[in-house]
Formats: structure tokens, C-alpha cells, sequence
């Protein structure tokens, strides 16, 4: 039913995808599909990574990775935004498009009162995505 | 997934460190982005920011407000008695440094070193020329042209106290026209030393610091933060108290020269709207001017949530396309074939005084090159922090060269050309009416600099509709001032994070709106104003050593 699980990540948090993740290769198992990694960094140094390329160089590594461990097939799509303060929900939208995902699945927080002022990139991502998307709490 | 796993996973991207788009010199560095930076959540809002600088500088900035309200009387005129000290004590220690600025940067973009790409040598730019240029300019000095566009040249051609550039002559003495040839000898000396003020120097300030930032966070991989340019002079320690001195003394001269300006603003542009519209006593209370505080903070607030490209960019397009149209207007309704001709001819004014204006001693012109030179020199290093941040972040991807053509070289063009269509028809107003003009009257009879600009357009064709634009585009160009403001004493309060929550950009808009309206109700913008000018001369010594550090950084850098 679906051929490409997008997973969005943030490289920061990358302790805390547990359950999201197992969620995605859970799904990508059952339906043999492929998973691909997506994050969004800005252009200067982060904690994550002091360059972009050393960015989807860690971006690869991950898919790599659980892909071995997992038997399945990954990608990885490092995306680079010039304010990923406020343009990381745009810029994961349009890779969901260009990359041909039909299922999301990511990560959010438990909803909370600022939901109403600015929503979670979760909450965004399932308001606008033409993808099926699975927000994982 | 184990907690192992998440190691495995990055220590392959560790190993190999790649390096940037192409050759490039990572410097390696045991300082972890981020790690000096706390997360408090305040109620639902989670933040993500340096310690110390965000609360130092959070906390210097309230002191600095309370205290100047508390003790008006005091601190405004010990403050504005330290910013004339220190522009007519070391107002050759400023011109000479200048002076090396532009050296350096001319130096590099004619060396070898102009071919290092920032951000690797395969990086490809992160703007168009035109969104790159318009924000440059609209961070750089869009404000200040409107300002001074009419008041600097005519003030110099016309002055009665004597601070005309060089000391030479004047061309109106005792509201008389003196003889044609002195008159043209005294509008040469004005645009020269206006163009002076608004040419190679400061853009050459703004330069270095951005080329550095930029440098040493895409080339070199360190935060995108001031502290980081000090590094090869500093080494590891750049990352303690010596870096937070710099990160907060970058803070609070943007935070103060902001809020001030944007004080100062609100008033020009109260003034404005009076003349055009005929309400002469709308400044007189601090009411409208506040309200204008609120407008723009709130312009600003909507600009910073739609992020640097929907929001800085767009606004920095939309005033370039504004200025653009209101100056082809004034020349075209100005006296055209005259200004068309005068340029070239200040151009060349420019060329051959340089020489005379940036001289740092022996000269009797203390008018001028104390009152006005050192105190944009001042003015001008003390906006290099936030000017130099802002044009940084937007510059990866540009070759050196490319670099300081765009930076230095053309801008100095732009504001030459700004500068003879609003000066040049100012000072023909002024040689046509004399003190019949309202140049005459808002510049030397009585001193109104923010009605200046007004005063020229009331006596050009459509002087309503122009006068409104002008009016908008004081306003457009203070909202982006605002938008980027924030965003870069964001960054460096969270250490150079540029992905940090963004309540925490919108709580820098509204500090800077409270800041400015707090000194505009209880007085004080002068004094802060001041303080925040008086920050040039210690990052004049600090620029200088960025100098040396940026030429060390480049020449490591493969070509």
C-alpha cells in the first residue's frame, strides 16, 4: 500500500525518535517499503554539524545504519534552509512532494497551549502534506 | 533503538570530518555548538540561549534604561559629554582606522586571496544579486540616506558655524549667494565630503567584520557569532569570559543603536507627517510617535514570523524598488541635465579630496572632522556588529572579490548617485532661492534636520505624493532594521545558533519597541545614543584585529 515512508528527523533529538522510529520500520517492514530520512539544517555551523555536508554525511550515516540493522532499504535527504527557524515546515513539505513519499511519520510533542499560537512542525506537516502522515506522540 | 546505536550512527560523520563544499580549512575545535547554551521553558515557551550573554546583555540593557530614567540629569549629559570626548579625542585614532579598513579590503580584493569562495570552493550563493544587494543596502544605510541625503550636503555647502569640509569656502555668507565660481567650489567640497562619509569607509567597516563572520563560520566552521572572527588570535579561549565581553558589548551597541534610532525615528517621522499633512503640533506630545513605536514593532513582529525570506527580503525589495523610484523622480523633476553632468563630476570630487578628508592630523577643520567624521566613524563601527552579522548570514557562497565589489565598490557608486540627485537638487534650490528655500530654512536658519528631506520634495512637482513615499519608506526601512536587528542579537545570544525557537526573535522585536518607547516617554535617547556611539572606539581596536585575524584566516584558505 505504501512504497516510501518519509522520516523526518532532527538531528539534535536524535535520542528521542524511539518510538517513532520503530513505528516507521514497524510499517516500512509490513508494507516493504523504503524509508527515507529527512532533516533540515540552516547554512552556518550548528551543533549538529559544522558544514551542510557534514550534515547529510550524518544524515547518511543514520539511514545506513538502521537500514542495515533492519534489513530494509533507506535514503537520506539532508535539505538546507536560509532560516530554519521559521521555514523548516516549507522546506519539509516541498521534500515530501519532490522526494514521492506516501506516508510520514514523525515525532511531535504532546500537544500543548502554544499549539494554538504556533503549531508543532507535526501539526503542520499533517494540516498540509498531500502524504498520509502518522504523528507519533 | 538503544542509545548505542545513536552513538554508531555519528561516529562515522565524525571520523571523516567532511570538509565544505570543496577545499576548505576546518578548524578544529573541541567548542560544541550550543554547549554553553541553557533551554528554560517559560510557561510554554521553550528557549534555547547562550549563558551568559543572553541574560548579561538582557540584564546590562534594563540596568542601562532604569538608571538613565532614574538619573536623567545626570547620566544624559555625562554620556553625551564621554561620546564628544571620545569623537574629538581620538577622532584620528577613528580616521585612521578607517583608513586601514578600506586598505585592507581593497588590498584583499586585488590579492590572490579574492579568489576564496565563502562557504568552500564549490558553494554556490544562497541569494540572487538583487535580493543579496537589496538587503545590503536596506541594513547598510537605507535609513541614513533618507536622513542625511538632503541635510549633510546642504548643511556643508551653506553652513554658518564653520564646519565645512577642509575648511574651505562657503557658498552662502549671510544668507547672500557669494561669487559663481566660490559657489561651485563650496557644492564640490560638500558632495566630496558627504560622499566621503557615505562612500568606501564605512562600507569598508561593514566589510571586514561581515567577510570575517562569514569566513570563519562557512570556511572555518565556527558559530556564526562575533567572538568567533577572534579565534586566531585567542585560540580556545575565545570561548570564555573574553568571547562573552565581545558577544555582549555586540549586543548592546546593536540593541541601543536600534531602539534609538528607532527612537529618534518615530520623532522624524511624526515631524514628517505634520509637515506633509499640516499638523505641526502632532510631535508635540510623545503620543503619535509611540504609537508609530507600536506600528513598527508590530510591522516588524509580522516580518520576523514570516522568516528571512518572506519577511526581511521582501521588505528589503520592496524599499529598493521605493527609494529607486522616488530618486529617478527627483532627478527627473530636479534639474536632470545638471545632475546628470554633477556626478561624474563628484565622483571625481570624491576621487581627488579622499586623500585630504581621510588625513587624520594637521588639520584645522574640527567642525567637521570631529563633529561629523569621527562621529560617523563611531556611529558607523558601532553598527558593524549587527550590519556585519546580517550581511554575513546572507553572503555564503560568494567569492572574496565578489564579495567586497558588491560590499564596497558599489555601494560607495549607489550612495554617490543617491547622494547628487538629493543633494545636488538641495544645494540648487538653495543657489536658486537662497533663503527663500525650505532647505534654507530647515538646514541653517533654524536647524529641523528630520524635516530637511520634506522640505526639499515640497518645492519639487507632487510634492504630496513624494512626501508620502518618503514617509513609507522611513517607515519600511525602520521595520527592517527591526526584523534583522533581532534575528542577529538573536544568533549571538544563543551563541550562533541560527535555528534557535523563534518566540525568542519575537521577544528581542518587542524588547527593542519597549526600549524605544520607554526613552522616548522619560527621555533619554540622546544619552543612550551616545552610549551606544561611544561603543565604536573599543570595537575600532577590535575591527583592527579582525583585520589581522581575517587576513590570516584567508591566507589559510586554498585558493
Amino acid at each position: 500500500m505504501y512504497r516510501k515512508v518519509i522520516f523526518p528527523v532532527d538531528l539534535t533529538h536524535i535520542d528521542q525518535l524511539g518510538r517513532a522510529l520503530q513505528t516507521a520500520i514497524d510499517l516500512a517492514r509490513h508494507y516493504k517499503a523504503e524509508i527515507c530520512f529527512i532533516a533540515v539544517t540552516g547554512t552556518a555551523p550548528s551543533a549538529v554539524a559544522r558544514t551542510p555536508q557534514e550534515f547529510q554525511a550524518k544524515l547518511e550515516a543514520l539511514a545506513a545504519e538502521q537500514g542495515q540493522a533492519h534489513g530494509l532499504t533507506t535514503s537520506a535527504m539532508a535539505l538546507t534552509s536560509h532560516d530554519p527557524s521559521i521555514d523548516t515546515d516549507k522546506t519539509l513539505l516541498a521534500a515530501i512532494r519532490e522526494a514521492g513519499g506516501d506516508l510520514v511519520i514523525m515525532q511531535t510533542h504532546a500537544p500543548n497551549a502554544l499549539d494554538y499560537i504556533w503549531a508543532g512542525h507535526g501539526d503542520t506537516i499533517a494540516a498540509h502534506s498531500e502524504a498520509s502522515v502518522f504523528l507519533v506522540r | 533503538m538503544s542509545q548505542t546505536d545513536d552513538d554508531d550512527a555519528t561516529t562515522p560523520a565524525e571520523e571523516a570530518l567532511p570538509e565544505p563544499e570543496g577545499a576548505s580549512e576546518i578548524i578544529e575545535t573541541d567548542y560544541e555548538i550550543g554547549q554553553d547554551n541553557i533551554t528554560p521553558k517559560i510557561g510554554p515557551f521553550g528557549l534555547d540561549i547562550h549563558n551568559p550573554v543572553f541574560v548579561v546583555s538582557g540584564l546590562v540593557v534594563v540596568a542601562f534604561v532604569i538608571i538613565t530614567l532614574a538619573f536623567q540629569d545626570a547620566v544624559g549629559p555625562a554620556l553625551g559629554a564621554m561620546r564628544g570626548y571620545l569623537t574629538s579625542t581620538f577622532d584620528w585614532f577613528l580616521i585612521m582606522a578607517g583608513n586601514i579598513f578600506v586598505l585592507v579590503c581593497l588590498g584583499i580584493l586585488v590579492s590572490p586571496l579574492g579568489k576564496v569562495r565563502l562557504g568552500g570552493a564549490d558553494a554556490t550563493p544562497d541569494y540572487s544579486y538583487g535580493g543579496w544587494f537589496a538587503m545590503l543596502f536596506a541594513a547598510g544605510m537605507g535609513i541614513g540616506l533618507m536622513f542625511f541625503g538632503v541635510l549633510e550636503p546642504a548643511y556643508y555647502f551653506a553652513t554658518p558655524w564653520g564646519d565645512q569640509p577642509l575648511s574651505r569656502d562657503i557658498g552662502i555668507v549671510d544668507g547672500a549667494l557669494v561669487d559663481p565660481a566660490t559657489v561651485e567650489a563650496a557644492r564640490r567640497t560638500a558632495m566630496a565630503g558627504t560622499i566621503y562619509h557615505w562612500g568606501l569607509h564605512p562600507w569598508a567597516m561593514y566589510a571586514v567584520v561581515a567577510l570575517s563572520l562569514a569566513l570563519f563560520a562557512y570556511n572555518k566552521g565556527l558559530p556564526l557569532t562575533v567572538r568567533s572572527i577572534f579565534y586566531p588570535i585567542f585560540g580556545e579561549k575565545i570561548w570564555g569570559w573574553r568571547g562573552h565581553v565581545i558577544d555582549i558589548l555586540a549586543v548592546f551597541a546593536t540593541l541601543f543603536g536600534l531602539a534609538t534610532s528607532l527612537g529618534f525615528g518615530a520623532q522624524q517621522a511624526t515631524a514628517g507627517i505634520g509637515f506633509v499633512f499640516g499638523m505641526e503640533d502632532l510631535g508635540a506630545t510623545a503620543t503619535f510617535p509611540v504609537i508609530l513605536i507600536a506600528i513598527i514593532t508590530a510591522l516588524a513582529l509580522v516580518s520576523v514570523l514570516r522568516g528571512l525570506d518572506g519577511g526581511v527580503k521582501v521588505l528589503s525589495e520592496v524599499n529598493m524598488v521605493l527609494a529607486i523610484l522616488l530618486m529617478v523622480f527627483v532627478i527627473l523633476v530636479g534639474p536632470t541635465f545638471t545632475l546628470v553632468s554633477q556626478f561624474f563630476g563628484n565622483l571625481g570630487a570624491y576621487a581627488t579630496e579622499i586623500l585630504a578628508l581621510s588625513n587624520p592630523i594637521g588639520r584645522d577643520d574640527d567642525g567637521y572632522r570631529q563633529g561629523w567624521t569621527a562621529f560617523y566613524w563611531a556611529w558607523w563601527i558601532s553598527w558593524s556588529p549587527f550590519v556585519g552579522m546580517f550581511i554575513a548570514r546572507v553572503s555564503r557562497g560568494r567569492t572574496v572579490r565578489e564579495f567586497i565589489t558588491c560590499v564596497l565598490l558599489i555601494p560607495t557608486i549607489v550612495s554617490a548617485i543617491w547622494m547628487t540627485a538629493f543633494g545636488g537638487t538641495a544645494i540648487d534650490q538653495l543657489i536658486n532661492s537662497v533663503t527663500e528655500s525650505a532647505v534654507y530654512g530647515f538646514v541653517i536658519d533654524a536647524y529641523v534636520p528630520e524635516l530637511s528631506l520634506f522640505g526639499m520634495l515640497s518645492e519639487l512637482p507632487f510634492a504630496a505624493i513624494t512626501s508620502v513615499i518618503g514617509i513609507i519608506l522611513v517607515i519600511v526601512f525602520f521595520v527592517t532594521s527591526s526584523d534583522s536587528g533581532s534575528l542577529v542579537i538573536d544568533t549571538i545570544t544563543a551563541g550562533g545558533k541560527i535555528n534557535a525557537p523563534v518566540s525568542q526573535r519575537v521577544f528581542w522585536v518587542i524588547f527593542e519597541g519597549l526600549v524605544a518607547a520607554a526613552l522616548l516617554l522619560g527621555g533619554g535617547l540622546v544619552a543612550l545614543q551616545a552610549a551606544s556611539v561611544s561603543t565604536g572606539l573599543p570595537f575600532a581596536v577590535v575591527l583592527l584585529l579582525a583585520c589581522f585575524a581575517l587576513v590570516k584566516g584567508l591566507m589559510n584558505e586554498p585558493r
